[in-house]
């Protein structure tokens, strides 16, 4: 059993010594606001030889993401860190690192895109980048960014999966907030990530290979693409595997889906990140209150966890989807438009509402999810759901 | 399987889609949403479920570090924190604000603190600048490091009266015992007399932890002085 | 005609200039930015040989002219560079130049 130690440290921290307790080969990585100071203390650490990584400073997020695309084929354990621009600036690397099957473990501090310039937090960064064929963890505090950022290591190099993986933590809310957690010794890390045994590793000169081909005019790209597929549908059972493996050893819950008064709720929220413990909260006092309220966190969001999301929805009488990115064109959010997806099949169709919150870095009020819930409480008593967004706490 | 109620018929036309907003001003919250237990005292008796702070300073007196000590304090008391400086350019003198809420209970809300129990205020010319007194709880309490008596303060202010105004002259207690204009180690030491949101004994046990990085015995020696004067010194109105 | 922001806080999301443009030019001049200093420029106007050469090399143009001499410094938007004092050359006669950085909240040299 791992020794654990109580701190009170940022997430950025966190990351940074999850990472550190990794132990990745190679980092190449490029600052931006709010995720500098994770690489800024892992520079630390490999200055002061608690690491021993080949830290690569770029010139620009897409060079990071090549670099770590070029060492992860050579045969690396890969790590790096970015953000809202930087993670746009990288976008073809993105789908190259996850059609080259590269295992690259990546920090996203979520961040709201330009235009207009705005570095606070909003999930468009990561949803602007969900079609890539990357894992996508999401971390509601500190201490679930430090379990997802060790979780996604084991995650992305297991053989079945060999995909890359992004750990994301909401920019300023989590990553510059001191909240109180606890970590494991080096040992205890160490020995659950394991080894890396990189297949075909370019520095293995005994047995030369070729990464990043053409595949062809008129070749089988279809093809390689349905071996992405089959591995990350794959990697839902990984996923869970490896999540229940970390939760018997740290004793904190892993779980796709989280949720909270589900078990008989009416009226729910599905959410992703730290909003889920403010819609905890208001959900434990309308408990108090006798209202059935409940609360789903999506931990994991590719590969999207349908099966899970319906079977915990099954028997709400509304639903509110709250969408912290805009998909701007479609009837609602990202999430909004994947839960309603997975519900499409129950034998039961459950109203679903979309509420677009937060928006580079809009406060999330209290207030606002009282009002979610109190608009759910009227479509579950007979109210016709509207059709449509709602923009929840705009001026 | 017959739908109920709460379900859309099928055969039911849908609703013209249209984009609704939510805006100010924001709907009035009727349950406690802040608060889960609704009682509460001070001088370090029980804590309340929930203490919610505002520091407002000038970057380089020392806000962040005595926020983050604050943090740690806490911690060793086995409760929860949240600590968030406000992110800005951070040049010395320019105004900033921290944030930082301690509880007995896990800390689930990551909502910005509009209503703070606990207002530190480590600069008085910032009370021409900022509004120090800005959502304050109505048995809240204000700590300002300032070489004027209390009730005047009080009244410049102008807050309710149930509010706490506390008078320390924290830059005069730093420049005695530390020789430096840095007001942050004081002020915490007034900030525990006047609320009792930390233990004295284990900040101080702390504080010469971090400054030991730092600084020689002599310097936290001279710490432990302001802490304990202010301790002392803090007049309440 | 000026762009009219005295209600900014009530405005809602059909309120604001579309894509964030701003439909006026030099309105950085309303913010003031004096408040980021930590040291001032003094100039001496005795040693002053009004060359113009900080007026030429300030970049947040606060060196205030009158027809065609220096008087002042524009101390709202004035962020204490430096550059005015690095670049004022000296002036042979008093053997030292014109210009010279203060700590900020001090109005005359020598006060440190």
């Amino acid at each position: 059993m791992p020794t654990q130690k109580t701190v009170a440290t940022t997430g950025n921290f966190l990351v940074a010594e999850a990472m550190r307790q990794c132990a990745p080969d190679v980092m190449a990585a490029y600052p931006i606001t709010p995720q500098t100071t994770i690489v800024e203390e892992f520079a630390k650490f490999v200055a002061q030889g608690r690491v021993h990584t080949e830290y690569v400073t770029v010139e620009s997020e897409h060079s990071a993401m090549s670099a770590c695309v070029g060492a992860s084929a050579a045969g690396a354990r890969v790590m790096t860190a970015t953000s809202s621009q930087g993670l746009a600036l990288m976008w073809e690397e993105l789908y190259i690192a996850a059609g080259m099957r590269l295992p690259i473990v990546m920090a996203n501090a979520n961040r709201a895109l330009s235009a207009p310039i705005n570095i606070h937090c909003d999930h468009s960064d990561v949803m602007g980048a969900r079609d890539a064929g990357w894992i996508m963890l999401f971390a509601e505090t500190a201490q679930e960014a430090y379990d997802n950022t060790i979780i996604s290591v084991r995650i992305a190099e297991h053989s079945e999966v060999l995909l890359p993986v992004m750990t994301c933590l909401d920019g300023f809310i989590t990553t510059h907030s001191i909240d109180r957690a606890e970590t494991m010794d080096d040992e205890s890390v160490a020995a659950f990530v394991g080894e890396y045994h990189p297949t075909y590793p370019l520095l293995d000169t005994a047995n030369p290979a070729s990464h990043g081909n053409f595949s062809g005019l008129g070749g089988p790209y279809f093809e390689f693409k349905k071996q992405q597929r089959v591995a990350i549908d794959a990697s839902m059972k990984v996923v869970k595997e490896v999540g229940a493996e970390f939760a018997g050893l740290s004793g904190r819950p892993f779980d796709v889906v989280e949720g909270w008064g589900m078990e008989d709720a009416d009226i729910a929220i599905v959410v992703i990140g730290s909003t889920a413990g403010n819609a905890r909260h208001v959900a434990r006092q309308l408990r108090a209150q006798g209202v059935k309220a409940g609360v789903l966190k999506v931990r994991v969001f590719r590969p999207f966890p349908a099966t899970e999301l319906a079977a915990a929805l099954r028997g709400v009488k509304a639903i509110a989807v709250l969408d912290r990115a805009e998909s701007l064109g479609a009837e609602g959010g990202p999430l909004f438009l994947e839960v309603r997806s997975a519900l499409y099949d129950l034998e039961e169709r459950i109203p679903v509402v979309n509420y677009i919150y937060g928006l580079g870095g809009s406060d999330v009020r209290l207030e606002l999810m009282e009002r979610v819930y109190s608009d759910l409480s009227d479509i579950a008593a007979g109210a016709t759901a509207p059709f449509g967004l709602t923009y929840l706490g705009t001026r | 399987m017959p739908l109920t109620d709460s379900r859309l018929p099928l055969t039911a036309p849908m609703p013209p889609y249209a984009v609704r907003c939510i805006e100010r001003p924001y709907p009035v919250t009727t349950l406690a949403a802040r608060r889960v237990d609704e009682t509460r005292t001070r001088k370090g008796a029980p804590m309340q479920q929930l203490t919610e702070i505002r520091w407002h300073a000038r970057a380089g007196q020392g806000a962040v570090t005595a926020a983050k000590v604050v943090a740690e304090t806490a911690l060793s008391a086995d409760q929860y924190m949240q600590a968030m400086p406000e992110y800005g350019p951070e040049r010395m003198g320019a105004p900033i604000k921290a944030f930082t809420r301690i509880s007995a209970e896990p800390i689930e809300i990551h909502n910005n603190i509009e209503n703070p129990d606990i207002v530190v205020v480590l600069d008085e010319s910032l009370i021409d600048v900022v509004d120090v007194t800005e959502g304050i709880a109505d048995d809240g309490a204000i700590i300002i490091n300032t070489c004027s008596p209390a009730a005047a303060v009080k009244s410049a202010l102008g807050v309710a009266d149930t509010v706490k105004v506390a008078c320390v002259d924290a830059s005069g207690i730093a420049l005695d015992t530390i020789r430096r204009d840095i007001p942050n180690t004081p002020i915490v030491g007034a900030l525990t007399k006047v609320t009792g949101v930390i233990d004295l004994d284990t900040f101080k046990g702390l504080l010469a932890k971090n400054l030991s990085k730092k600084f020689g015995q002599e310097m936290i020696d001279a710490n432990f002085a302001a802490v304990d004067r202010a301790f002392k010194e803090v007049t309440v109105a | 005609m000026k762009w009219d922001i005295s209600h900014v806080n009530e405005w809602k999301s059909e309120d604001f200039p579309r894509a964030a443009v701003i439909p006026e030019s030099g309105n950085s001049n309303d913010y003031n930015v004096g408040g980021w200093r930590s040291e001032r420029p003094y100039r001496n106007d005795e040693v002053c040989t009004q060359c113009l050469l900080c007026w030429i090399f300030c970049p947040d143009t606060a060196v205030v002219l009158d027809g065609e001499k220096v008087v002042d410094f524009d101390y709202d938007h004035c962020k204490g560079c430096g550059i005015c004092a690095n670049e004022c050359p000296t002036n042979p006669k008093f053997g030292k130049s014109a210009i010279e950085m203060v700590p900020e909240g001090c109005e005359l040299p020598g006060v440190k």
